[in-house]
């Protein structure tokens, strides 16, 4: 796995006149896992699209290195495209890695067009593009949403093997997350 | 990178043509013809008069039937996370929204030279009227579409986009309309070249309008 790293120092973030926290610092080295907890409204989302570049932070700095893999509430899957057709793109996009259909359930959906699928069904095709893709540094907005059980357990391994092959994985959930060596970062702690 | 991009116009432009639930590209096309059609109804079977102005008609159906597609050109892509996922991988704004341009005049511009043609019919146009019509939409057109997706672009997530996305692609396009139903009356290519020349700047200009618009639009 290709070189990875990611830190914030004294980040801060606005939205609107508000601003949600400040003087927030980390860093993360290969291995890590990061779960971000807080109540709703209090910045999670916000914190990973600032880690991810897509949003510029109100004060402060973040580093990267190592490509970055974000799941959010969208999928950026093609809603009329069959499944299968609609990771395609990804694949053509990101190259030939395994994106694990089988064991995320998915094999048997893949003419199954986008829109028909549940909530779940969803967020499992977007953890395959996740997969695919095969960025060392995972972003993880709340994962848990809409999984069963088995499909949390599965994302808890998931996460755990990409730790072990020398990744990095920000998880920001309010829902408890399963995972040895987890680190947590509470974010009303950084509250203004 | 290439490659990628490939792929990225391969979707767009199966996406544009096909378009899933939001209709197509014959959607336009149709409501082209249809105002070719409806133009004599309306001034009555005087055909030199038709002949005379069915050139101008050509060009004011073909901006208006632009102005459809605008809607689902980048809002869509936006809303379903795409232009984060690509940054993430390293294609920048500009490079989407160039390949969204080019399959978009792709699934918009022959098209619509081609419908060109039974419309001219319909309004008893000559020979050398269709070419001059042929060639002024064939420099014309890149800058609609070049047009289309930069306004697309600014009026992403704003409500009622796709009315004000009409109201502003409209002026915009002044510029070519002039120059490329001028043409017709003066009959010389210097209007075709003027077309082109502002079909350039607009190309020149949308995709990094364009994908300042769409990153702007993430804050």
């Amino acid at each position: 796995m290709q070189e990875c790293r990611i830190a914030a120092e004294k980040l801060a973030c606005r939205r609107g006149d508000r601003v949600l926290f400040s003087d927030l610092d980390f860093a993360l080295s290969p291995g890590d896992a990061l779960q971000i907890v807080g109540s709703n409204g209090i910045g999670k989302s916000s914190l990973l699209r600032i880690l991810a570049g897509l949003m510029r932070p109100f004060m402060g700095h973040v580093s990267r290195a190592g490509a970055i893999g974000l799941i959010d509430e969208r999928a950026a899957l093609d809603p009329d495209l069959p499944l299968g057709k609609a990771l395609a793109l990804w694949q053509r996009i990101d190259g030939p890695v395994d994106n694990e259909l089988a064991r995320l359930g998915l094999a048997g959906l893949l003419d199954v067009p986008v829109r028909y699928l549940s909530t779940g069904q969803t967020k499992r095709a977007a953890l395959a593009r996740l997969l695919g893709q095969g960025a060392p540094v995972w972003l993880l907005d709340e994962p848990l949403n809409g999984l069963d059980t088995d499909a949390v357990d599965l994302v808890a391994t998931l996460v755990a093997e990409h730790c072990r092959a020398g990744g990095i994985c920000v998880i920001a959930s309010h829902q408890p997350f399963d995972l040895p060596g987890l680190q947590r970062l509470a974010l009303m702690d950084f509250a203004v | 990178m290439t490659g990628r991009l490939g792929a990225l116009l391969r979707r767009d432009l199966a996406r544009l043509l096909l378009g899933g639930r939001r209709g197509g590209a014959i959607l336009p096309i149709l409501f082209f013809l249809a105002v070719a059609m409806i133009y004599p109804f309306a001034v009555g079977p005087d055909a030199p008069l038709l002949a005379r102005t069915g050139g101008g008609v050509i060009w004011v159906a073909a901006l208006l039937a632009a102005i459809l597609p605008l809607d689902r050109l980048i809002e869509p892509d936006i809303e379903l996370g795409f232009f984060d996922q690509w940054a993430l991988r390293g294609i920048s704004e500009e490079w989407t929204v160039s390949v969204r341009i080019l399959a978009h005049w792709l699934s918009f511009g022959p098209p619509l030279m081609l419908a060109a043609l039974p419309a001219a019919a319909l309004l008893g146009l000559d020979g050398d009227t269709i070419g001059l019509v042929e060639l002024g939409l064939l420099a014309g057109t890149p800058g609609l579409a070049a047009l289309g997706v930069m306004v697309a672009a600014l009026t992403a997530g704003l409500r009622g986009g796709a009315a004000l996305s009409g109201m502003l692609v409209i002026p915009l396009a002044v510029p070519l309309l002039i120059f490329g139903a001028g043409s017709l009356s003066t009959g010389g290519n210097a209007g075709i070249a003027l077309t082109a020349a502002c079909s350039l700047v607009l190309l020149a200009i949308a995709p990094f309008a364009a994908g300042a618009a769409i990153r702007a639009a993430r804050d």
